[in-house]
């Protein structure tokens, strides 16, 4: 059997999802299934006064209305589940339906129960509430001015939490010769999975379980949550989250509306469905990033960065949604400083309420938005030093022979090569023979630019006891179960909780490479607590490191026991046993040998088993690493500028990144493909919009800007491998590198090729208007 | 996005729509490509209690030329005009602003007659017609009547067809000497609708010189204008650099943008003048050599 750890195997989920077969939570049908619709509040912030239901209540079809008050007391409220600490975090509660106050456009007022889901809209219009508007405040740094309207009473000046970090003193900085100062503005961006929300709750009154299909990324954690909102005790509480239309974050979250479905299913006695439209995903699920940085970097001449400083300002929206405060703090000030050797840093972060959607997790969470004031100020900085970008970032990357590394923060960054993935980069670009060309072009009347990021994420989250220090409500190891069957098929279940990763695949890649079997001959179960003893899902980078090395280990528990059986029926000790393509051979006499299959047959058969060894042949392994995982690299890009309308054209993208050893270089390519994707989305197009009433006005695609493919070329990528030292498989994570890479190597790219003009920011996204702005001021002053 | 209950009528013939549009007034709304109409009442925009869908009327499909005019069916789909390559040479217009609508599922789907009489000044046919000096067919219980589309778009989604009226066809008189056409668009992403557009059309006589001018402005005010000082200022000119830079600085002036989301009434300004310029020059590059060649 040739192994297939690192070879391309085709993603084995895509059959079923691209030929419809997919099982989606909206697919599920159920005897008697009713449906929900959800009344959301067209005001930003009110008063409650009044709700009458009663002629939707009369509407054929309709079987019940609830409201805040009618669930008063009947359900918990919607938990944070992130506490940084020392940071004075306060968590006024989050109703599942607002009782007394709406606080965003789209807050939850009240929940239609219908037989069909068309009555359930119908029966929304019926719906008479009685508004007290109040003045709104959309802008976290509006919300923090006195004055300001307030969201909270628990959190005067709507401050939800003020968290501190780092080692900046100003003695160390005092032979700085240049300090630059920028402000940054990280947009807000709604996630937009192509799967909407949805849930479908099944209570059964006679044995008191629940059966809850959600679209989760981490249904363990949605099971732990609910049952605490709902009453229903964990392990009579079954959640399914099989197939999932990816999430980008927007599906960790415990919402108000799943909640609402299994409150309503379990109060009716009868299945309930609810999914959102792309109306209510605009308004109601989690928007991402959404910061004020206001960053000081401190350096020498010679291109030495001795300090860098943020205060950051993130607004979290209405209520802190379930990892939310953790976003802006933990998984951002701690790697501000990046892959270079910053010897000094601090963060100070605000987490604000406004009467705005809540923000919580988005495709890189936290590091997408360090990386880009980070990338940005190195720029700036090269500038104004006058030397080249690329030089100034080779100079400050942490050196190989350092790893592992500590940061400022406290972070041991476990292995890397970072000069060595940005010389493959600078190669692959041509990056000398690039900045010759941008010279003619420019002669010759043509806006050419080129950007460069070196990057470092934390991923592979994380060590339990790390989760618990940094105010995680959770662990973040991971569980792994392989059974291998009396006929040698093998059976998986893993508490990660794949929803577009491919990890079915690389999954079964792991196994089958240990086992010396087909890959077809491996099964991958995730996404059912009833199936799955634990798990604390996927998000973070973390399923392949964190979940993939459960599997690895448990996959050496198995060929451990195996191999006792083995040796029991070789008759030989088990020291000279060696398992090799599929057999179990005696070392030194490889004629005398068992397989796999036969040993397997034994085990069940349980005829002749060695004494002290139990039938059957199953590993387990929760696997708790003990470090996170840095995956690095550097991403290049090469734009034109449109000198008369702003438009910027991508004329070549590379990416090299480093994630350690790589499973199947298909699949992480085209994880970093949507990566690329979604972080230009950030740097080029998309962008939520509030008005000053608090109305979001980007509300649908008509109005949101999604990344188109006719936008990109080809992408160049590839891989450099520097294992990671501390996990079984040597992996780090790849799911979100492109993300964090790409939108300040754009932005970096359209500002140097603006450089002429000495244009120093275009706020994201850069619009051909922006752009075009940005070069008319430049003339005009 | 679940409309409202509505009724659902489909009549076979013109006849029949023309009866059904008359007896339920403004509760109905003609279905023709759907595009625009059903998203609208999928948010609840739009709530009409009767659906006309005119799909299956024959009459109003496919196009053909009779005395030197086009004529083409209201039903005709923006696809179909993409790919009409017999049009090309005659009527370049229609292939080169049906590209730019929207996606090509929406082109599919999406026809001529209907863009027109939803009379979004975003939509591209607006300026397109303009630009071509399109007249549009409407029907109505008294018969036929041709409305010159400078007189059709009243206001956004306002046009000048009576209540019981429907776009049937649009005709295009065919060039008599040398033509060429460009249609140019912004947009913030593939498929979306215009930041600014614009479509010009020129024609030229044995001189060479400027005969015949259109300039149609796209989501550049409450309906799709006509850059009427421009055209002016082509009229006998020969299309050289002077000329355009002249004539591309006169095209804002006859724009009525505002500021959006897609951008800034200045902006919009800008990208017309630029558009404008650069379809000028690139109609006089395709039209050189070509005069005298008739």
């Amino acid at each position: 059997m040739a192994t297939v750890f690192g070879k391309a195997v085709k993603r084995r989920e895509d059959p079923r999802l691209i030929t419809g077969h997919g099982q989606y939570t909206d697919d599920v049908r159920l005897p008697g299934l009713l449906y929900a619709a959800i009344l959301r509040s067209p005001h930003a912030h009110a008063r409650i006064r009044k709700i009458d239901t009663s002629q939707a209540l009369r509407h054929p079809g309709v079987v019940a209305v609830f409201t805040g008050q009618d669930i008063q007391g009947k359900m918990g409220t919607i938990p944070t589940a992130w506490l940084p600490p020392d940071s004075g975090i306060v968590t006024p509660p989050h109703h599942a339906l607002a009782v007394d106050r709406v606080r965003y456009v789209g807050d939850g007022v009240a929940m239609v129960i219908a037989e069909d889901r068309y009555t359930a809209r119908d029966a929304l219009d019926l719906i008479q509430v009685e508004y007290e508007v109040l003045p709104a405040v959309v802008d976290q740094e509006a919300a923090m001015q006195e004055g300001a309207p307030q969201l909270h009473d628990e959190a005067p000046g709507n401050v939800a939490f003020h968290w501190k970090v780092g080692n900046f003193d100003p003695s160390a900085v005092q032979d700085a010769d240049v300090v630059i100062r920028q402000r940054f503005r990280q947009q807000r961006l709604v996630p937009n999975p192509m799967e909407p929300r949805s849930a479908v709750a099944d209570y059964n009154p006679a044995t008191g379980e629940m059966t809850m299909w959600l679209t989760s990324q981490n249904p363990h954690i949605h099971r732990f949550l609910l049952s605490g909102i709902l009453g229903i005790p964990e392990h009579k509480l079954r959640i399914i989250a099989t197939d999932v239309g990816g999430g980008f974050g927007s599906k960790i979250p415990c919402y108000p509306d799943e909640a609402l479905v299994g409150f309503a299913a379990k109060t009716l006695g009868r299945p309930v469905k609810w999914t959102e439209d792309r109306r209510e995903h605009f308004m109601a699920t989690t928007h991402g990033r959404d910061h004020y940085d206001d960053v000081e970097l401190y350096g020498k001449k010679d291109g030495t960065i001795l300090a860098i400083r943020v205060r950051a300002t993130a607004n979290m929206g209405a209520y802190l949604s379930t990892a939310a405060p953790g976003v802006p703090t933990i998984l951002f000030g701690l790697i501000i400083s990046g892959p270079y050797q910053i010897p000094y840093a601090e963060a100070d972060v605000y987490g604000v309420f406004t009467n705005t959607t809540p923000t919580d997790a988005y495709r890189g969470a936290g590091r997408p938005e360090a990386t880009y004031l980070l990338e940005r100020m190195v720029d700036l900085f090269a500038r104004e030093i006058g030397m080249d970008p690329v030089e100034v970032r080779r100079k400050n990357l942490v050196r190989a022979e350092q790893f592992p590394y500590n940061n400022p923060m406290g972070l041991t960054y476990d292995s890397g090569d970072y000069h060595g993935a940005l010389h493959k980069a600078l190669e692959m670009a041509g990056y000398a023979e690039f900045r010759r060309q941008q010279e003619e072009a420019r002669r010759a009347g043509r806006l050419v630019g080129v950007g460069v990021t070196t990057y470092v994420e934390i991923c592979g989250l994380g060590p339990s006891q790390v989760a618990g220090a940094v105010g995680f409500q959770g662990g973040l190891w991971e569980s792994a179960q392989v059974r291998i069957h009396p006929t040698g098929k093998v059976t998986v279940f893993t508490g990660s909780s794949p929803h577009g990763q491919g990890e079915e695949t690389t999954f079964a890649q792991i196994v089958a490479d240990r086992l010396h079997i087909p890959v077809e001959d491996v099964e991958i179960v995730h996404g059912d607590t009833a199936r799955i003893s634990m798990g604390w899902g996927t998000y973070g980078s973390r399923s392949t490191p964190v979940g993939g090395s459960a599997i690895a280990l448990a996959t050496e528990r198995v060929i451990e026991k195996a191999k006792k059986i083995a040796a029991h029926m070789l008759e030989v000790g088990e020291a000279d046993v060696e398992f090799e393509e599929g057999q179990f051979r005696v070392k030194g006499a490889p004629s005398r040998q068992v397989s796999l299959g036969d040993v397997t047959l034994q085990a069940y058969l349980a005829w002749n088993l060695p004494p002290g060894v139990e039938p059957a042949l199953e590993g387990q392994a929760f696997y708790d690493p003990s470090n996170f995982t840095y995956s690095f690299g550097t991403h290049i890009c090469q734009v034109e500028v449109d000198r008369d309308t702003g438009e910027v054209k991508i004329l070549r993208y590379i990416a090299v990144d480093d994630c350690g050893r790589v499973i199947n270089p298909m699949i992480a390519e085209g994880q970093v493909h949507g990566g690329i994707v979604q972080g230009i989305g950030q740097a080029l197009w998309e962008g939520a919009h509030y008005d000053e009433q608090g109305q979001l006005v980007t509300g649908t695609f008509m109005d949101y800007a999604m990344p188109r493919a006719h936008f990109f070329p080809t992408f160049e990528t590839a891989f450099q491998e520097t294992p990671s030292p501390h996990n079984p498989l040597g992996v780090k994570g790849i799911g979100e590198t492109g993300t964090i890479a790409s939108t300040p190597t754009v932005v970096n790219a359209v500002l140097d090729a603006l450089s002429p003009y000495g244009v120093r920011d275009i706020e994201m996204p850069l619009t051909p208007e922006r752009v075009w702005r940005a070069m008319k001021g430049a003339q005009e002053a | 996005m679940f409309p409202n209950a509505f009724e659902y009528e489909a009549p076979t013939s013109l006849d029949d729509a023309i009866r059904l549009i008359r007896e339920h007034g403004y509760d109905a709304k003609v279905l023709a490509g759907g595009q625009s109409l059903l998203p609208m009442m999928k948010l609840r925009i739009a709530a009409p209690a009767v659906l006309i869908d005119i799909n299956g009327i024959d009459e109003l499909k496919g196009w053909r030329e009779v005395d030197g005019t086009l004529r083409i069916g209201a039903m005709t789909r923006h696809a179909e005009l993409e790919h009409a390559r017999e049009l090309a040479d005659s009527f370049p217009l229609l292939s080169r602003t049906a590209r730019w609508i929207a996606d090509p599922l929406i082109r599919n789907r999406g026809t001529i007659g209907g863009s027109l009489a939803h009379a979004d000044p975003g939509a591209d046919w607006g300026a397109a017609m303009l630009a071509a000096g399109a007249r549009i067919e409407a029907r109505g219980p008294e018969g036929s009547r041709l409305i010159p589309v400078d007189e059709f778009f009243v206001d956004t989604f306002a046009t000048s067809l009576n209540e019981d009226e429907l776009v049937v066809a649009v005709h295009i008189d065919k060039p008599t000497g040398p033509v060429a056409a460009r249609y140019m668009k912004l947009e913030r992403k593939a498929g979306d609708f215009a930041i600014a557009a614009l479509g010009v059309q020129v024609e030229l006589d044995s001189n060479g010189r400027v005969a015949k001018a259109g300039i149609g402005m796209c989501a550049c005010g409450p309906i799709p204008l006509r850059a009427t000082k421009a055209e002016a200022a082509l009229i006998g000119q020969p299309l050289t650099d002077e000329t355009i830079k002249t004539v591309s600085r006169l095209v804002p002036e006859d724009a009525d943008p505002t500021d959006d989301l897609r951008g800034s009434a200045e902006y919009k300004r800008d990208l017309l003048r630029v558009f404008a310029s650069r379809a000028l020059h690139e109609i006089a590059e395709e039209l050189k050599g070509k005069v005298g060649g008739q």
